[in-house]
């Protein structure tokens, strides 16, 4: 395997999904054989409709050191949560 | 199982540059996230052993894969029927995937692909004994998908549990592909238990060359194997190689008698105490001649991948060519 | 039309795809990349699957109780009808490469053309198949550029391979009779207009990998009519070893 095929990783939309999923890596010289690949590795039992492929070097991702600093606040902040708001039985469509 | 070399020494690593402390605070808080069964992921701070144990571990396991399409990809051509023939190239392009899966994951630790296969190429690297045997028949193709994989299942349905998250995924994604080779298998293995005589011998002599080697896949029996309890403890090993190998003696008897063969073990017993069948004493004197590269095809598996990956280097050189030419003029 | 002339025609298609099929099996464990080690045997799983379909088709067509295997496995080279430049070896992979591209652009005006065959079977088995050749069309004209516009060693190899492998390249499109009489029935396409279509295509992308095209070739195989190389010989005796040392069992 030369050096020279960069790594891809792969995100495939499922034929029943609404959002692309991260479902590994492989290795290809360029960007249509990455989709090829991507295919031919992540989609033989029908699992997918869509294809995204990304050179790794391009993706940036949160450093888990920040982990607390970026995702706790969320945490209590509750009312974002439907299930935060008591609303009586009787009103409907809410 | 395809990563019995586990059972050799790991070496301490160093840990990243801190004061002692910081670094056994480090690793207790490691040790508490695993003890929750949390996944680590690539980018969390791992104790340096723990990296290198999981290289080694899902490297093995790729090479495994990767070299297990050979024996079988033997019998692509001769394939008795043009459905048995589909199926088994369906089923080798699943190992090749399932390898592709794994080098994936090993790649997340900051190892490179093209390192990991230089590994297997000069012979530095292991992978299962198994694939060292030759498939003589076609009747071994049966063997090794209704032996071979599945013991091969037996391991990895806990390593879908395991610590490492990528690992663990990649596991459920193989495991769900997995179900369709051990049927295959054991489905040429029935239709010849049931065919003529001379099927039916082929089935038999089969049994008789795969089912050794295949209870040894699990490794070492536990009172040998000295690092087992480490890689339980990082939950990257979920069960000794004992209670594995029971499991699949417990399944695989069975299924022998309903096939109407005989498993070439004199001393093979059902034990009413303990509710398990019994094996008679292991050839290790085989097994390590075989992990050590001395079985019957270890040359020749090394030596067709090195071929192919030397025959092919002009081509994977052509496409670099081509992409960067290409880059540059765009 | 008899039904002697459809069962020799759909053998063509048939024995082709069985024949290109089996060629591409030889290669799995054993290609430049682990990629390409699944995308050569998803592609051969493909032509497996026509040529079961088809041959199932033959079979009933016949109506003399040959079953898939029976035709695969059963009939000796004269009475296999796939074109010439399938059974070729596989050589390197650039060989290989320009023999699945010359036949996949081929195959995809063909099961074009097929999709609206006046027999519905065919009909029906070239709409599955067109979607599939689509795919090998794609993958394989991607490696003849790839290759023709890489290196000098990728350059000279598909070359090479080019000029071996164009001279049968005039099977494909020079009708014979019965070629003439499925078109004129409306069952398949006419060859006439299939070459202009294919050397435009074959014309586009050897152009983009820098490749130039052979002089014309002046001998015309005749394997669709059971006349074959050498080779065929050879791979059958590989394919059809077991059924016909252990006759009349199943697998």
């Amino acid at each position: 395997m030369s050096n020279d095929w960069p790594l891809f990783e792969v995100f495939i939309r499922a034929r029943s999904g609404l959002e692309h999923k991260h479902v590994g890596s492989l290795h290809a010289a360029d960007a249509r054989m990455a989709i090829e690949h991507a295919r031919d590795v992540y989609t033989r039992r029908q699992e997918g409709v869509s294809i995204w492929v990304v050179r790794s070097s391009e993706i940036i991702a949160s450093d888990p050191e920040e982990a607390d600093a970026l995702f706790e606040p969320a945490r209590d902040k509750v009312y974002r949560h439907p299930t935060f708001y008591d609303i009586p039985d009787e009103v409907k469509n809410l | 199982m395809y990563t019995q070399a586990l059972d050799s020494p790991t070496p301490s690593g160093e840990g990243r540059a801190g004061s002692a402390g910081d670094e056994a605070a480090l690793e207790r808080r490691f040790d508490e996230r695993v003890e929750r069964d949390e996944k680590i992921e690539p980018k969390d701070w791992m104790p340096e052993a723990y990296r290198q144990t999981l290289v080694r571990q899902i490297s093995q396991h790729a090479h495994s894969e990767i070299v297990g399409m050979l024996p079988e990809g033997n019998w692509i051509t001769r394939a008795p029927s043009l459905r048995r023939k589909a199926v088994l190239i369906a089923k080798v392009q699943d190992e090749g995937g399932h390898g592709m899966y794994l080098y994936s994951a090993a790649e997340t630790l900051g190892v490179e692909r093209a390192e990991l296969l230089e590994q297997l190429l000069d012979g530095r690297a292991k992978y299962s004994s198994i694939f060292n045997y030759p498939t003589l028949t076609w009747a071994d193709v049966g063997a090794i998908g209704w032996l071979v994989d599945g013991a091969a299942i037996m391991n990895q349905i806990p390593i879908c549990r395991c610590s490492y998250g990528p690992y663990a995924r990649a596991m459920v994604r193989i495991c769900k592909e997995e179900s369709f080779h051990q049927r295959q298998g054991f489905e040429i293995m029935l239709a010849l238990a049931r065919g003529s005589e001379e099927q039916r011998a082929m089935a038999q002599d089969a049994l008789n060359r795969w089912w050794w080697p295949s209870i040894m896949m699990f490794g070492p029996s536990d009172a040998t194997s000295t690092h087992t309890a480490q890689s339980m403890k990082w939950r990257i090993k979920r069960f000794t190689n004992d209670e594995l190998r029971q499991k699949f003696v417990d399944v695989t008897v069975p299924q022998a008698e309903f096939l109407g063969l005989t498993i070439p073990d004199p001393a093979l017993r059902w034990d009413e105490t303990s509710q398990h069948y019994l094996t008679g004493p292991i050839d290790w004197s085989e097994f390590k001649a075989v992990v050590q590269g001395n079985g019957p095809c270890n040359r020749e598996r090394v030596q067709a991948r090195r071929q192919a990956h030397e025959d092919g280097r002009w081509v994977r050189e052509a496409a670099a060519a081509h992409a960067a030419k290409h880059r540059s003029r765009s | 039309m008899t039904s002697a002339a459809k069962f020799h025609y759909v053998l063509r298609l048939a024995d082709t795809s069985l024949v290109l099929g089996q060629r591409l099996g030889e290669w799995v464990g054993h290609a430049p990349a682990l990629e390409e080690d699944l995308a050569l045997a998803n592609i051969a799983l493909d032509l497996v699957g026509q040529a079961r379909l088809l041959l199932t088709y033959a079979g009933e067509i016949e109506g003399r109780g040959r079953d898939e295997d029976a035709l695969a496995f059963l009939r000796d080279a004269p009475d296999f009808c796939n074109v010439s430049l399938a059974e070729q070896p596989n050589g390197d992979f650039g060989r290989t490469i320009l023999r699945q591209f010359l036949l996949d652009a081929w195959q995809l005006e063909l099961y074009e053309a097929l999709c609206a065959s006046t027999d519905a079977r065919l009909a029906e088995i070239a709409a599955k198949a067109v979607k599939e050749t689509r795919y090998h069309l794609r993958f394989s004209a991607g490696w003849v550029v790839r290759l023709g516009d890489g290196t000098g060693e990728s350059h000279a190899r598909v070359a090479a391979a080019l000029d071996e492998l164009w001279r049968f390249t005039d099977e494909l499109l020079t009708p014979d009779a019965l070629d003439d009489e499925m078109a004129a029935a409306g069952v398949a396409p006419s060859l006439a207009e299939l070459r202009v279509r294919w050397e435009e295509r074959v014309g586009a992308v050897l152009e983009e990998a820098t490749l130039k095209r052979p002089a014309a070739a002046s001998y015309l195989w005749h394997g669709k009519r059971g006349v074959h190389t050498e080779h065929l010989g050879h791979m059958l005796a590989e394919m059809q070893h077991l059924p016909r040392t252990f006759p009349g069992v199943t697998w």
